[in-house]
């Protein structure tokens, strides 16, 4: 056992976690902050986006010595079937600005330059240390945690558990239950490797520029998910998931849906001559606003994945992370220079605030997206391919008149899908965004 | 008793990348791990010292960045760590390394007591010289002890100790006076994880940190790269071979013909060695 006491005690070393331990560390708390795996980000996929506003509010002048691959400046929205893609791509100068607002990262480089920031700022960090379980006392106040090390134990005031989607930490302890198969997304993702010039070339990109595309269509093959495709500096991230109860009723492999994905005719070309580096696979955890457990108690606060705040629809995870981890760490400030007890009453100014940032609004905003995208499976298959078919009616010059085409394009849809249902697809659409 | 263990820093083979493109080995962000054989050295160290009493520290040179390691051999229960870094060492060869550890060494027997033994792995994962730990003992005049696969006795009263040394053919027992320096075989023990107690104190550690000067070192032409005669001349990734092995028929044999045998062979498919050897035998 450590015999010093905490002021906090962090589990975990993913953003969510390192938010709450430097905003802690640097207001003068005394941190213990612990991570399983050997170093910070070695547990974590790697390639991802970073929103610069929300490391910005923690760390201003991160862009000095942060590893950042590219900022974006062009975002590609693809709506594909076996052969072809629909597009909407915005592009703009304006993203080119002096304090660009996202890169593409990689984590396993970031995750330990955050940490790197988290130990300046005064917490200390032991790795490849588990925390096995929360410690507490006879009122059923959390005072600490035991770790899978000899004299493994730790206390604290407040325990706030950073630990990713699959939490056991907490899910053992009941303060929420276990993952659900369809409100988590498995995801499959590689590195492949190419020169910088070619990257360049291949995406119309000079200096860091990058681009990202989001692709959903066939390319899940009738399962609720997406694929994509950042650009790093030397690398481009490619990757697909889809919602795991999906891939258990179809039977369908993740790897399998990738390997497709990277062979389809309008991607296969962005990738060509490239060497694939790195595989990675991991949950996210996707069944917004209604899975939200518990987010604290008695000695005890959920920051990030943990908390399930994933923002599917807009593809944002980490921001969330950090800006939940953040606000939690301003929670126990808070309460700790009043003088208040970590009390499940004190820390419900936790929530409160969250309810009043984007993280809590957006994910109300699409609570209904989730169930909506689970149970219609038209959007994944049938609505592509119409999607697809009617750009190439429209598109094809051969004799026949646009009024026709038209005509043709509209009774495509209506032989896809009943009248009531288009208009029902649409009205539930329009109904779940708004 | 005070042990003192040398360790070094090194990439992790296992995730060393070469670029695809230029073809050349990807240092950057590569990660770094203890020499694996170093940390059988450790666990004796501390096996030693669990059994009767004292301090083992563990000492490095290398670049600032070293530290890591020795945050990690502190939380796997280390008593002390001394880290020599300094720019001077850059580039050093085994022989300027060994001129660095031995004056490192010397210092620590100053400050912290003089160690009864010396470890260190039996060689690293980079270099695969296995020359730094009989460096020093020659610089230091220990008796040395290496490939060493277990320690059978260590009787403190007579300053002696008993030491099974693996050797071609078989075991060697051999018996000698402290201090020694041994370097250590790979799979005599396993290390042990560290508690939670020795992580966080490690955590919060301070490591000693020597320049060459702190160190009393005051002959810098020794050190880095000036003390180094080993020239690298090249490094690369080698292209996979599409040659097989080849076996050479050497039944019934006798041992010069056999000899022709094989050279024989090695001629037929490396020229070049076959010139090589001439000129040099001419003198040239
Ligand atoms: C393929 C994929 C792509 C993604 N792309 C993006 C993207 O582009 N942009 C974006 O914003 N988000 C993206 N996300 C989501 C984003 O990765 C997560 O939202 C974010 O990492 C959550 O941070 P976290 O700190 O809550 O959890 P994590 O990053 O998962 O960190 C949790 C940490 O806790 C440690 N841990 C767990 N249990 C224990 C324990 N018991 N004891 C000690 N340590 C423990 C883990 O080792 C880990 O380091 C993506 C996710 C995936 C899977």
């Amino acid at each position: 056992m450590i015999e010093e006491r905490f002021d906090a005690i962090v589990v975990g070393a993913g953003p969510s976690g390192n938010a709450a331990a430097y905003t802690m560390a640097k207001a003068g708390l005394k941190v213990l902050q612990l991570e399983r795996g050997e170093y910070p980000g070695s547990k974590n996929v790697q390639g991802a986006i970073l929103y610069a506003d929300a490391l910005e509010k923690i760390i201003p002048d991160f862009r000095e010595d942060a590893p950042l691959e590219r900022h974006i400046i062009e975002q590609r929205l693809w709506t594909m079937d076996e052969k072809s893609y629909v597009g909407m791509h915005y592009r703009s100068e304006d993203f080119n600005e002096e304090r660009p607002n996202r890169y593409t990262i990689l984590r396993a480089q970031f995750d330990k330059w955050f940490s790197s920031k988290v130990r300046e700022a005064g917490a200390i960090l032991l790795c490849e240390t588990t925390v096995t379980e929360l410690i507490r006392d006879g009122a059923g106040k959390v005072t600490g945690v035991r770790t899978d090390r000899d004299g493994g134990t730790a206390l604290a005031d407040i325990v706030i558990l950073g630990e990713g989607v699959n939490g056991l930490v907490g899910q053992r302890s009941g303060l929420r239950p276990e993952l659900q198969p369809d409100s988590v997304a498995l995801a499959v993702k590689e590195m492949h490797f190419l020169p910088r010039e070619v990257i360049e070339s291949r995406f119309n990109l000079k200096g860091n520029e990058g681009v990202v595309i989001e692709a959903m269509g066939t390319i899940t093959d009738g399962m609720t998910g997406t694929g994509f495709l950042y650009t790093n500096q030397e690398s481009v991230s490619v990757g697909i998931g889809c919602i795991v109860s999906d891939f258990a009723e179809s039977g369908k492999t993740a790897y399998g849906l990738l390997e497709a994905f990277k062979n389809h005719p309008s991607i296969k070309p962005l990738l060509e001559n490239s060497e694939c580096k790195e595989y990675a696979a991991h949950l996210i955890p996707e069944g917004g606003y209604h899975s939200i457990p518990e987010l604290y108690g008695d000695g005890w606060l959920v920051v990030g994945d943990a908390g399930q705040f994933v923002n599917a629809v807009h593809r944002e995870g980490s921001n969330l992370a950090m800006t939940t981890g953040r606000i939690a760490g301003e929670t126990v400030i808070a309460l700790k220079h009043r003088g208040a007890a970590m009390s499940k009453a004190n820390l419900a100014a936790y929530k409160r605030t969250l309810d009043e940032t984007f993280v809590m609004k957006d994910l109300k905003k699409y609570k209904r997206i989730p169930a909506l995208l689970h149970r219609n499976k038209q959007l994944f298959g049938l609505y592509p391919r119409l999607l697809t078919a009617a750009a190439q009616t429209w598109f094809r010059v051969d004799g026949v008149d646009k009024r026709s085409k038209e005509n043709a394009i509209l009774r495509s849809f209506r032989k896809g899908r009943t009248l009531s249902g288009l208009i029902g697809d649409a009205f539930k659409l329009a109904r779940a965004w708004r | 008793m005070h042990i003192v263990v040398c360790l070094k820093q090194v990439p992790d083979s296992a995730q060393i990348r070469v670029h695809p493109v230029t073809n050349t080995i990807m240092r950057q962000g590569v990660p770094t791990i203890i020499n694996p054989y170093d940390l059988f050295a450790l666990e004796e160290a501390m096996r030693l010292r669990d059994l009767i009493g004292g301090e083992v520290t563990v000492l490095t040179m290398g670049p600032p960045m070293a530290e890591d390691s020795l945050r990690k051999a502190l939380t796997f229960g280390a008593d002390r760590a001394v880290l020599l870094t300094d720019r001077f060492f850059a580039g050093s060869d085994t022989l300027a390394t060994s001129f660095a550890l031995a004056s490192a060494l010397t210092k620590i027997g100053q400050e912290f007591g003089v160690p009864s033994i010396v470890f260190t792995g039996k060689q690293t994962i980079d270099g695969d010289t296995a020359q730094v730990g009989p460096g020093i003992a020659k610089r230091l005049g220990l008796n040395q002890l290496t490939y060493v696969a277990r320690i059978v006795e260590l009787d403190r009263d007579a300053n002696k100790i008993i030491v099974e040394r693996r050797a071609e053919g078989g075991v060697q027992v051999l018996e000698t006076r402290l201090p020694v320096l041994i370097t250590m075989l790979e799979g005599v023990n396993e290390i042990r994880r560290g508690s939670l107690e020795s992580a966080y104190r490690a955590a919060s550690a301070k490591i000693v940190t020597w320049n060459a000067a702190a160190a009393g070192i005051t002959d810098l032409t020794k050190c880095g790269l000036k003390g180094s005669p080993t020239i690298v001349k090249k490094v690369f990734a080698p292209t996979p071979r599409a040659e097989k092995a080849h076996q050479v028929p050497t039944d019934g044999l006798a041992p010069e013909a056999l000899a022709d045998a094989v050279i024989a062979e090695i001629f037929s498919r490396q020229p070049s060695v076959e010139s090589d050897l001439v000129r040099f035998s001419a003198g040239q």
